[in-house]
């Protein structure tokens, strides 16, 4: 019945063009259509989170966007935010700090923090637990991913202080 | 997680999706956030053959506030409402009942129409507009309906806005007064176990009018004149707030299901509702 249309989308900068069905959700053409398969698939009812990338300045569950949605518009997923390289400090404090075991909401969880750290470069503990809230982690028991975040915002802060 | 195929609209106007919606009826549906409809579509409970997406649809998310009323557009996302400084102030109710819906990426994306319009007696929203005595806009064919949130819900997933009619915007008579949303739940992004959203106005100590509406305890939001009844001419004492208690377990009607039997959503809507009072009191 649905034929597939012609969409474009800048992932990470680069414009990807192609054709798809509306339905396909926006992490199947990140993970199988383009091969950025950084972001994850935990859940099939937007708990988890391990699909979260970053549209237009929100944190989005790619898993609950179809692909006709986000025609046009701007993504980052990890890859985006630092590669081997050029880790982001966020990356840098989670491998530092133990913020990740089987990494496999890991990717979710540092681009929903970039977001959570933009908003608010200052959290408090429970900032932070409220603020990621809607990624689900089965192995750190959070507590690590808290102190990761803390310690990149504190490495953020006295970097823009030293800027300035 | 795989949704069936569907033709995909995302017109710029209002007109637009009206056409839409009247050529195919039924078979047509409108997508705002799309935090409850791509779910149910993903397990394939949703069947809809023709989405509207409204995201480039002009005029749906402006937050208007007046002297008297408050204006909040169909579109605007649950992180807009926590966001907006000056609705903070005009209702601090609603971000306080924002914070506690979803998660903040749902928030990015979910919004107040496609809340109150979904009609799941899960959604916080309903029961938090039918507390401030909201109305709702629907736009259809024949022109615009205004339809009060306290008349909006027939059942779950019924309500008073047809298939073929848009929620437009929600207006609120500027609340004063304390104020709170209280809600238990099981854990972030839960639907509450019961919740109870409460506006008191006090006048020389004693409570002068009061509005309180029960969330996720039939099905239906309830707005408990009732338990309002009882608090009004009282100094909102402990025997007043039982009273009030009493009279909202008369008018919820909740159902057994994984958040727990009868009895126990009855106990705890009565402590939540306790709360909630005895907070918006403190603040009123």
């Amino acid at each position: 019945m649905s034929s597939k249309k012609h969409y474009s989308i800048t992932v990470n900068g680069k414009q990807e063009e192609f054709l798809a069905e509306p339905r396909e959700l926006l992490i199947y053409t990140l993970r199988e259509r383009l091969n950025i398969t950084g972001p994850h698939i935990g859940c099939e009812t937007s708990h988890c989170g391990a699909c979260t990338v970053t549209i237009d300045g929100k944190s989005v569950k790619a898993c609950t966007m179809f692909v006709a949605q986000a025609d046009g518009k701007y993504v980052t997923t990890i890859e985006g935010i630092g590669g081997l390289d050029d880790l982001h400090p966020l990356q840098n404090a989670f491998k530092e700090h133990h913020g990740l075991q089987c990494g496999y909401c890991t990717p979710g969880m540092i681009t929903r923090a970039t977001k959570l750290l933009e908003e608010n470069p200052n959290p408090t503990e429970e900032e932070i637990r409220f603020g990621m809230a809607g990624n689900i982690c089965r192995c750190t028991g959070y507590q690590n991913i808290v102190k990761s975040i803390q310690a990149a915002a504190a490495e953020m802060n006295a970097a823009k202080e030293a800027a300035e | 997680m795989i949704p069936a195929a569907f033709e995909y609209y995302r017109p710029k106007d209002m007109a637009g999706v009206l056409s839409i919606l009247e050529e195919h009826g039924d078979d047509a549906r409108v997508m705002a956030g799309g935090h409850s409809l791509i779910p149910m579509m993903k397990l394939r409970m949703a069947d809809v053959p023709h989405l509207i997406d409204l995201q480039d649809v002009g005029g749906l998310s402006d937050i208007e506030i007046s002297n008297d009323t408050i204006s909040i557009g169909a579109m605007v996302t649950q992180h807009a409402i926590i966001d907006h400084d000056g609705l903070a102030e005009a209702a601090p109710i609603l971000r306080e009942a924002s914070l506690q819906i979803a998660d903040p990426q749902v928030r990015y994306m979910g919004t107040v129409g496609g809340n109150v319009a979904n009609g799941d007696p899960g959604n916080d929203m309903p029961g938090l507009m039918q507390c401030l005595d909201a109305t709702f806009t629907v736009v259809g064919a024949d022109g615009e309906r205004r339809i009060p949130a306290r008349e909006f819900y027939e059942a779950a997933y019924m309500t008073a806005r047809d298939d073929e009619e848009v929620l437009t915007s929600v207006t609120i008579p500027r609340p004063s007064g304390g104020y709170a949303y209280e809600k238990q739940k099981r854990k972030i992004g839960d639907y509450a176990t019961a919740a109870a959203a409460v506006q008191i106005v006090k006048e020389g100590g004693s409570c002068a009018s009061a509005a309180i509406a029960m969330t996720n305890l039939s099905d239906t939001p309830i707005y408990s004149q009732s338990a309002a009844a009882a608090l009004v001419g009282s100094s909102v004492d402990d025997a007043a707030i039982s009273a009030a208690i009493d009279a909202m377990l008369g008018d919820i009607d909740p159902t057994e299901d994984n958040r727990g039997p009868v009895a126990f959503k009855k106990h705890v809507a009565g402590v939540i509702l306790r709360r909630a009072i005895e907070r918006a009191w403190s603040r009123a």
